[in-house]
């Protein structure tokens, strides 16, 4: 059979007593020189001390679990959560009285991006929820009160969060979402549902955004934090979802749910706004959380047709293929290049709505061409369960639709270009 | 009686990086190539602070030698719990003809100017495998050795080491001071916290060179060629042994 791509570098390790983890199919890429200059530029001392300290704890306490936790569906969120929050890379860039780190973006950005070399991107995700979708807007408007509630317990790993904004009739229309709030006494009163929520059955607490005026959309929404153990939030199902499969995703319906209304972060009706200043963090997020990946396919997939052999030689030796491998590099890299440029904009406080737009794109769209192309190249061995870029090819599909689908991304960049149809107005002087 | 450890830490290509010999054929590409500690001195580190942590030793020095990067791997050392460190500086081009005797020199002098009661180093660099530090420094200063250790406890004045030899397992106690170089088994190292990652930065770091510890760095070896093993040809089947000889004797073997 086909050498399993995990033994290509014990050749080099030291001698039989290597004990490397050899991780579930992803190998420690052998890279050439080339490869490794790029990416140490970027990052500062301190930020590559970071990513090899996140790739020892996943080395060691996630991808050798991956494939028990993806059969099962079912990631141990709380566990996880715990081992990250202890070692202080759940705060980041969150300020220090509650635990956090107060360091700039690109120590996010770094994390973000050493979070792609975990072989299941469901877990990825679902860490990624806490310390990009949950607690950004927390920490930033929250009160005290709040930010000692759930910010710190965010922080340490002690609780698990997720984010409802989705509803079963409102995913990219944002503004149109149905879930509400009535005033009652110094409480609030919820009802609604919210749907495609990742981390819902194992979270502690939810942000939830949902109207709580009557007014126009983008002004009578607050973001509130809602404990899941309320009494009238109820779970239905665990959707069936084709990847991502060791993320937990819920439908949670809302029934009469009392929340004291100083659960709401910052002001109220300033919800949608919080949330698109979310939304920027959470698509560079997955924007970042997409480089390892792709360059875990092309570096797997180069190392296996190496190998295989058809017609008396490797497949490699192919044209077709070696520069169609060439070709996927080249994109990646220019991925790479637009993702840190927005990286390093946003770190001087730029508004970077429309790169971010750009870079979750791109993302979505080179990674299924990625995985895509690589999956062909292995054969039927890519047609099987057993190999990471059948994995990839299913979980990564999810970021031209979750996140923002492709299509509200065009729709940003468009209204950057000036290009979106004028509605036309309605002419009151057409009466003769 | 709490103890001052000295670890020594080696910052050499990273274990997962493809190694390419240079065109001159004198020595490999190190120019952009990734590089980290050496996963042995990582065990040593690891097995010190340890030893902190449980109260056998007071104060954990890391100590490299090496050029300006090598400032780098001792903050790793730093970032996971060791209190201060030691940079002897040697240029970039002089690395190449470093020796094992010239590093047990220079860690010798130190274990005595820092009044080191142990010094852990890992067993072998993974660049050169050289597997002798340990044992010429524990020679020059006059210490007893327990190399390739895969157990350390303390017991009174000595160390129960416990050793990884061809036979099998070993147990040896040893007076202390001593030299301990740590094997693959000794322990599991830590991943470094972000908070202990941004603090190493504030640890301090003493530099020194060579001369300044009296050793003498001139070269006793000289590189002839460096090149890569030759890639293994296919191998043959047999009958039996006649056959098996008769081939030998052919191929001018035996």
């Amino acid at each position: 059979m086909w050498a399993t791509p995990r033994m290509k570098y014990l050749s080099r390790s030291f001698g039989t007593l290597c004990r490397v983890n050899v991780q579930c199919r992803s190998l420690v890429t052998t890279t050439n020189s080339a490869q490794v200059i790029e990416q140490h530029q970027f990052y500062n001392e301190e930020q590559q001390k970071l990513q090899n300290a996140i790739k020892k704890l996943i080395d060691k306490e996630i991808n050798p679990h991956v494939d028990e936790w993806e059969t099962a569906g079912m990631w141990p969120a709380h566990k996880i959560m715990k081992l990250f929050g202890q070692a202080g890379f759940l705060g980041i860039n969150k300020p220090v009285e509650y635990g956090g780190l107060d360091l700039d973006y690109k120590y996010q950005a770094a994390f973000n991006e050493a979070l792609g070399g975990i072989c299941a991107p469901g877990v990825g995700m679902g860490i990624g929820v806490q310390t990009d979708l949950t607690t950004p807007a927390l920490a930033r408007f929250g009160s005290e009160y709040l930010k000692r509630e759930f910010l710190a317990p965010s922080i340490s790993g002690d609780v698990v969060s997720c984010l409802g904004v989705s509803e079963p009739d409102a995913g990219s229309d944002v503004a149109g979402l149905q879930t509400s709030a009535r005033h009652h006494g110094e409480d609030l009163i919820i009802n609604g549902q919210k749907m495609w929520i990742t981390n819902s059955w194992q979270a502690d607490w939810i942000c939830l955004l949902l109207n709580t005026s009557a007014g126009p959309p983008h002004l009578n929404k607050s973001l509130v934090c809602v404990p899941m153990k309320t009494p009238g939030i109820h779970l239905t199902k665990m959707i069936d979802k084709l990847g991502m499969r060791s993320s937990d995703t819920g439908q949670i319906f809302f029934d009469e749910v009392r929340v004291p209304a100083k659960n709401i972060i910052g002001e109220e009706g300033k919800g949608f706004t919080y949330q698109m200043l979310q939304f920027q963090g959470e698509r560079m997020a997955m924007a970042l959380s997409g480089l390892e990946p792709m360059k875990m396919c092309i570096q797997e997939t180069l190392d296996y047709i190496r190998e295989r052999k058809a017609f008396g030689q490797p497949l490699l030796n192919n044209q077709y293929l070696h520069f169609r491998l060439a070709e996927l590099e080249t994109e990646l890299e220019c991925l790479r290049s637009i993702i840190y440029r927005a990286v390093e904009l946003y770190v001087h406080g730029e508004d970077i709505t429309r790169l971010a737009s750009m870079c979750k794109l791109k993302v979505g769209r080179l990674t299924r061409e990625v995985a895509d192309s690589c999956l062909q190249m292995w054969g039927g061995m890519g047609f099987t369960n057993e190999i990471l870029v059948s994995r990839l090819c299913r979980d990564l599909r999810l970021f031209s639709i979750g996140g923002g689908a492709d299509e509200v991304m065009l729709t940003i960049i468009c209204k950057f270009m000036g290009t979106l149809p004028v509605p036309p107005k309605k002419n009151k002087k057409f009466i003769t | 009686m709490s103890l001052r450890v000295l670890v020594g830490c080696k910052r050499v290509i990273d274990y997962a990086v493809k190694i390419r010999v240079r065109p001159d054929k004198m020595g490999v590409v190190t120019d952009g190539v990734k590089h980290s500690m050496n996963p042995f001195d990582e065990i040593a580190i690891e097995e010190a602070v340890r030893l902190k942590e449980k109260k056998i030793a007071k104060e954990v020095i890391a100590v490299s030698c090496g050029p300006t990067q090598a400032q780098e791997t001792i903050r790793t050392a730093l970032a996971m719990g060791a209190d201060r460190g030691i940079h002897v500086e040697i240029p970039a081009k002089e690395m190449e003809k470093l020796e094992p005797l010239h590093v047990s020199k220079i860690l010798a002098k130190l274990a005595e100017k820092e009044g080191a009661e142990l010094l852990i180093v890992g067993k072998q660099a993974i660049d050169d495998d050289s597997n002798a530090t340990a044992q010429m420094t524990a020679a020059l200063l006059e210490w007893p050795q327990a190399t390739f250790a895969s157990k350390i406890e303390k017991t009174d004045g000595t160390l129960l080491v416990v050793r990884e030899v061809d036979g099998g397992l070993e147990t040896i106690k040893v007076k202390l001071p001593a030299v301990v170089s740590a094997d693959l088994r000794l322990n599991e190292p830590r991943y470094a916290t972000l908070p202990n990652i941004m603090k190493a930065k504030k640890k301090k770091i003493v530099k020194m060179k060579p001369a300044d510890l009296g050793v003498d760095t001139t070269a006793h070896f000289e590189v002839v060629e460096v090149c890569d093993p030759p890639s293994r040809e296919a191998g043959i089947k047999v009958e039996d042994v006649d056959a098996l000889v008769s081939k030998l004797k052919e191929a001018g073997r035996i």
